[in-house]
């Protein structure tokens, strides 16, 4: 009976911290992936335009600054630059865009949108647009675009329709749409008009220029620290995915902690069930334990024994508790899926965190059997035959 | 004959240095000679289980000798004392103190797997010839709850004999038995004793079983008379 309750009790420590953490990690992976898809890890602006000051000491300040209107410009030297991230470690793919705004025109229909002019190689790296083609093919050039599926609704243009692109200075290019992609994302379905970069250039009046260069890195959490090296090797604005959304790497590192702090609590409840299971049987079997004392069984084969005990809960245990982790993580898998009916997560087992869980679970039924065990090796065979 | 066990001034006091220090042995000489059938008797609280747990070294004496197989107890480790113990003597209790988790079987084999002193073959057919010598060659896969007290004992009996002690100490083996079963378990013990030769001490309020002992030792008030 006891021994049920302590396996018992490890069963379901191993499997919550499996479970939980296999759950969290691969939800969090899912999210990252899906928000990240879509965008670059790292964006290189030029810097922001400044009023410059006049440092002489007799120069009168005024007290209130007007800032500069940011005006659409190009990255100077940006081949340089984009020469220098290409040969940074840890840089995957980089891709030089000329963005900015434009209109997008279809007999009387009229929108605002953001001229995407890339690199169609280039950009590929850093964004599979392929994944998100809903119609057509990702086949950009000065006479074709691909734009997303809201705006062809808005503008009530289908594949192989023509568009009119018309620039703040009053530029009026046809392209055809080749193209509908869905990026998961409705406002950016409706902004965005792929284009090949020469032509945006041309329109967006940055010839031979680019606005901003895109990068993805090869390891998601060290874009920071590669942001902030190269914002100081090229004195450019350089910002990563993890500025940008700030507010998603929060929530995900609050989720880590709350999940570390569960697993923690999760070990001390069981480390101390299974020592307060394992004292009273202690105390129970007192009187076995000395008739093996007086039969001359050692105080370190007594030790031995309880200890082993609870190595057995441990191992015994985790086997059941990584089992029972697999199941609930099939359930859930079949439970919840994403919006659109594709799976959330699978259910699949970390070796690496099984391996560790079974381990601490392990140390855990050692260490808890500890105290017990030196109790009953140091139990005076007499006081334990007597009482 | 050479000795198998021998006392010298042996006294044993219980909450030493306070103000209710009591000595229950006061100097106890004693000599028990290989192969010979004893009986300790005396009333309650003479001292009888304490003078048993000290020759059983289970309980160290506060001052004296004593020799077990020519070999002094004074200053070996408990580690040494512990092996000592499992290998010259046998233990039957008043309360036969099977392990209720185990079979006949596994309880009469456990000094041998705790010592490691046979192959687990050996040990296997060793238990079993002793449980078939004390009469229970079809009970030996029934666990302690399934068999009778009188059964049960002499289970405890087959287990001391186990490692081949030369010496048995059997506390009350039958005060907890009926007279059929305590006579039956008293001729069982003198059977061994005149077939394997091993020497007994058995603590007994029965008189009548006492003098059918060899060698008689009446402890009185912590003293033999």
């Amino acid at each position: 009976m006891q021994s049920w309750l302590i396996l018992a009790g490890v069963t379901g420590g191993v499997a919550i911290i499996i479970f939980l953490t296999q759950l969290i990690n691969q939800l969090q992976g899912t999210i990252i992936d899906r928000v990240l898809a879509s965008q670059a890890h790292i964006v290189m602006r030029p810097a922001e335009e400044t009023v410059l000051r006049d440092n002489k000491p007799e120069a009168i300040t005024a007290a209130l600054i007007q800032q500069r209107g940011q005006r659409l410009r190009s990255i100077d030297q940006w081949e340089s630059f984009a020469q220098l991230a290409k040969e940074t470690p840890g840089i995957k793919a980089v891709s030089p865009l000329a963005t900015g705004p434009v209109f997008a025109r279809n007999n009387l229909a009229s929108k605002s949108v953001v001229l995407m002019g890339i690199l169609p190689e280039d950009y590929l790296k850093v964004v599979n647009m392929h994944r998100y083609l809903v119609n057509g093919r990702f086949d950009v050039s000065s006479e074709q675009t691909v734009i997303g599926k809201e705006l062809a609704k808005d503008l009530g243009v289908g594949l192989g329709d023509r568009i009119q692109v018309v620039s703040e200075s009053g530029v009026v290019q046809n392209l055809t749409i080749v193209g509908l992609f869905d990026i998961n994302n409705k406002d950016l379905n409706k902004r965005w008009v792929f284009t090949q970069l020469r032509l945006a250039q041309s329109l967006l009046n940055i010839p031979g220029g680019v606005s901003s260069i895109d990068l993805t890195v090869h390891e998601l959490f060290g874009a920071k620290v590669i942001a902030q090296r190269l914002s100081k090797q090229t004195g450019l604005l350089v910002e990563s995915w993890m500025e940008t959304n700030s507010g998603l790497l929060n929530a995900l590192s609050n989720q880590t902690v709350t999940n570390s702090l569960i697993r923690v609590f999760v070990v001390i409840i069981v480390a101390l069930g299974i020592a307060s299971v394992l004292v009273v049987s202690v105390v129970q079997k007192q009187k076995e334990i000395g008739i093996l004392r007086a039969m001359g069984a050692t105080q370190q084969q007594v030790l031995r024994i309880f200890l082993m005990q609870g190595a057995i809960f441990g191992s015994l245990g985790s086997v059941m508790g990584v089992t029972l982790a697999f199941g609930l993580l099939s359930l859930f898998a079949t439970i919840y899926k994403s919006p659109d009916g594709s799976m959330m997560f699978t259910a699949q087992l970390d070796p690496n965190l099984v391996i560790m869980a079974s381990v601490v679970a392990l140390l855990v039924g050692i260490l808890a059997a500890l105290l017990p065990a030196r109790r009953a090796a140091r139990m005076d065979p007499v006081q334990a035959i007597r009482s | 004959m050479q000795p198998i066990l021998q006392l010298k001034q042996i006294r044993k006091s219980y909450n030493i240095g306070t103000s209710i220090e009591t000595e229950v042995l006061h100097g106890i000489n004693l000599s028990l000679s290989a192969g010979s059938f004893n009986a300790l008797t005396g009333p309650s609280g003479s001292g009888k289980s304490t003078l048993l747990n000290i020759i059983g070294l289970l309980e160290p004496p506060t001052s004296g000798e004593l020799i077990i197989a020519g070999q002094s107890t004074q200053q070996i480790s408990d580690k040494q004392l512990t092996k000592l113990r499992g290998l010259n003597i046998g233990f039957v209790f008043q309360f036969h103190h099977l392990l209720p988790a185990f079979n006949a079987l596994e309880n009469v084999m456990m000094p041998s797997i705790i010592h490691q002193h046979l192959e687990k073959y050996k040990a296997k057919k060793r238990a079993l010839q002793l449980l078939a010598a004390v009469g229970l060659a079809s009970a030996t896969h029934k666990k302690p709850n399934e068999l009778s007290g009188g059964m049960q004992q002499r289970v405890a009996i087959a287990r001391a004999l186990m490692l081949n002690p030369p010496l048995v100490l059997a506390d009350e083996p039958t005060g907890n038995l009926d007279t059929q079963s305590a006579n039956d378990i008293f001729n069982l013990l003198e059977h061994i004793n005149q077939t394997e030769g091993i020497s007994f001490l058995i603590v007994t309020h029965d008189l009548q079983l006492a003098q059918r002992c060899e060698q008689g030792f009446h402890l009185v008030d912590g003293q033999l008379k």
